[in-house]
């Protein structure tokens, strides 16, 4: 994608013009919550979609970041705009609720004065609210929705599962979903699903024969228009997490195959193509720009809160691409004119979940609480108090991992320490809490051993180059979407100007230059490489909590970085 | 989905579908040791001494050599490879993997017209171009593809 920010926002009011986007104006106007979340109705298809909700059942704190960084194509375009460059693109007023969901910006300030985002219980009277003037519209689930919570972790992924059929999901796909097991999600999809609940994927095959291992995709009749949502899931689940837990299975981007199957839909008669998408932004849009016959994209997995869809050329004429940011904070609301058998028209709606604004459904509030109760003790312990805020999101480092490798370095006795760049686990604001359920938000993954690895200063620089350039390779189909390896104990400078291996330079531990031939004790968790053993994660941060009672404000060991200069992705 | 044949496959064992094959006169194991193997080739260690060793030097780049790879692979030690050659009169397609330590890794002959497509795994050392050449009446081609291999963990 190579349109910049002035033609984007030309095209935006190109679209408003011709009455087919936005409506945003109003809502920004409107902040009591009836008015909020009234959404008129438009055309005749109607898809809902969430994504990336990490299992938070309850409603959360979520700080978006203020480093997001895109280079080469990606510069400076959605969705690399961060703070004040995010809100001045989509004409979002600043210190407005909009402006807090979308923005880190006053984030402290922000969520005393709008209270917490998500909660299913929330989402799903919103559900409720927007399907009852869309008849026969269809709710899509972009998968990381049975992992990320300490339930969702001790039920086999079983709370999310409930939940998700109880607030009507039709469609789903997946990544972190995978990370219970092959057998685990088969289970899942041949039995609580059947008959309930399409799970997608067109880029799943088996490792020997390369036959599909679920339906590639589904056509549903939605007002008596024919429409089929492909599954694509996350093309790289067994290279980001652990191989041996998938291991009859291969994925990837599979452009062809999807082209071919976009093809055969619309042979079977689908008049309006959706991809249900968990790639990760970047590579919808370019997967947008390089597959034809798609409508839109709905994507996940990158865990963008975009508040208008972009709008991507390609041989077949044009292809939305929305992605809908994470943890419960948001619905996305797509509305299609269908005439004459295609798309005319299209609304896009990117609905933050404000728990406050919403009437809690109570059918859904009774089985969390039920999901809930056998674990009450455990998840409510409190560990300690946070003075500063602690959060997570960002490219280079969060408060709550610098948390998470300032105990793994103390507790293990480390030099330096590796915690991974995950996407998801909540934020805490000042004065609150940590509790186990906090920690578990953080750190709850079916493979959470710490390991304490000797590494000579060349492996660790590798190791880092190799994270950073799945992070800023310039070819989004070679990044996998996580964030940058968070460090522990060694400071360093990364070059965005640099390819592979040139980035990460001047690495000091102690105030010396980290010798590449010098062994150094490095502490980490997650291993991906089957058999490791080691106390759980969660076990080294909650010890490390209640043995310091009180949590000072983190200093975050970040990069200096270059290369940086006008880049709308760092505040 | 085909179960059974995968029932049969696991249960015959790979070697065992191998010796099958030979039983029923699908393989010949006479033909496929009958090629000279190019020691030379097989052994440099550098991507251009490879290619020329096995006659592609001077290869012409060519656009109708489809390589199908991973962009990423998902395990260095199996990398699928797929390779149709377009080009009339396609006698040979061989592999190369300019970063391995020897980087030729296999050399296909196609004879009596036989379908020049190739469907394999190879053995990646680390992020490389993946080299495909192809002969065809008497002259060289050759089309490249990037596979990366990474250390993996961290995503999500």
């Amino acid at each position: 994608m190579s349109m910049n920010r002035r033609e984007f926002l030309q095209l935006l009011a190109a679209a408003s013009a011709a009455g087919l986007a936005l409506n945003s104006r109003s809502a920004l106007s409107a902040e009591s919550g009836g008015s909020f979340y009234d959404l008129p109705a438009f055309g005749n298809v109607s898809l809902l979609h969430f994504t990336d909700c990490h299992a938070q059942l309850q409603p959360i704190y979520f700080r978006e970041p203020n480093v997001n960084i895109g280079l080469g194509a990606s510069r400076n375009v959605a969705p690399h705009l961060v703070g004040e460059q995010l809100l001045k693109s989509f004409a979002i007023r600043p210190g407005s609720r909009e402006a807090h969901a979308f923005t880190y910006l006053d984030f402290e300030q922000a969520a005393r004065t709008y209270g917490k985002v998500g909660g299913f219980a929330h989402l799903a009277t919103l559900v409720k609210k927007i399907r009852a003037s869309r008849p026969g519209s269809l709710l899509l689930d972009g998968g990381d929705t049975w992992q990320g919570s300490a339930t969702a972790l001790w039920t086999k992924g079983q709370d999310m599962v409930d939940a998700c059929k109880l607030l009507g999901v039709d469609v789903m796909t997946g990544h972190w979903e995978f990370t219970l097991g092959a057998e685990r999600v088969q289970q899942i999809v041949d039995n609580d699903f059947k008959g309930k609940l399409d799970f997608v994927a067109q880029n799943i095959k088996t490792n020997d024969f390369g036959d599909p291992v679920f339906q590639p995709y589904v056509i549903r009749q939605i007002n008596g228009i024919s429409v089929a949502i492909i599954g694509q899931a996350f093309p790289y689940t067994p290279i980001a997490n652990p191989r041996h837990m998938v291991p009859d299975w291969s994925f990837g981007i599979q452009d062809d195959n999807m082209q071919l199957v976009v093809s055969e839909a619309r042979a079977k008669g689908a008049q309006v193509v959706v991809v249900l998408s968990h790639n990760g932004m970047d590579v919808d849009l370019k997967m947008a720009s390089r597959v034809s016959g798609i409508d839109a994209i709905m994507g996940g997995h990158t865990h963008d809160g975009v508040p208008v869809p972009s709008v991507v050329k390609n041989s077949g004429g044009q292809t939305l691409v929305s992605n809908a940011g994470s943890n419960g904070k948001f619905l996305g609301v797509l509305d299609f004119d269908v005439k004459g058998g295609k798309v005319a028209a299209f609304k896009y709606k990117l609905l933050p979940v404000f728990s406050n604004l919403i009437e809690p459904d109570a059918e859904m509030a009774a089985l969390i609480q039920k999901a809930r109760a056998p674990y009450a003790d455990k998840l409510t312990e409190k560990l300690a108090v946070s003075e500063g805020t602690l959060y997570r999101r960002g490219n280079f480092n969060g408060t709550f991992d610098q948390l998470i490798l300032d105990a793994l370095m103390e507790v293990k006795g480390a030099d330096a320490a590796f915690s991974p760049g995950f996407r998801w686990g909540t934020s805490l604001l000042p004065g609150e809490a940590i509790t186990m359920e906090h920690v578990m938000d953080q750190t709850a993954i079916t493979y959470p051993q710490t390991t304490l690895t000797t590494m000579t200063g060349t492996t660790i620089k590798d190791i880092m180059e190799d994270v950073c350039d799945n992070l800023f390779n310039p070819d989004p189909y070679k990044q996998q979407g996580g964030d940058m390896v968070r460090v522990g104990g060694i400071s360093y400078t990364c070059d965005l100007r640099q390819g592979m291996g040139r980035r990460i330079n001047n690495m000091m531990l102690n105030g010396r230059a980290l010798d590449p031939n010098k062994k150094y004790k490095v502490a980490g968790w997650a291993p991906v490489a089957e058999g490791a053993s080691g106390e759980p994660i969660w076990d080294v941060v909650s010890g490390y909590l209640r043995d310091k009672k009180v949590i000072t404000p983190r200093k975050l060991n970040l990069p200096k970085l270059i290369g940086v200069a006008g880049n709308d992705g760092i505040a | 989905m085909n179960p059974l044949r995968r029932g049969f496959l696991k249960s015959a064992g790979s070697f065992g579908a191998i010796a099958v094959a030979i039983g029923a006169g699908l393989l010949k194991p006479g033909e496929l040791l009958a090629a000279t193997w190019n020691k030379v080739a097989f052994t440099a260690t550098n991507v251009a001494d490879a290619m020329k060793e096995a006659t592609y030097g001077g290869a012409a780049e060519s656009k109708d050599i489809l390589i199908k790879v991973p962009e990423i692979a998902e395990n260095g030690a199996v990398v699928p490879v797929e390779v149709t050659s377009k080009i009339p009169g396609t006698t040979n397609i061989a592999i190369f993997v300019d970063q391995n330590q020897n980087p030729m890794i296999a050399d296909f002959e196609f004879s009596n017209g036989a379908e020049p497509f190739i469907s394999t795994r190879i053995k990646m050392n680390k992020t490389s171009q993946v080299r495909i050449a192809v002969k065809a009446g008497g002259k060289s081609y050759t089309q490249s593809k990037e596979v990366k291999v990474t250390i993996g963990g961290c995503g999500g």
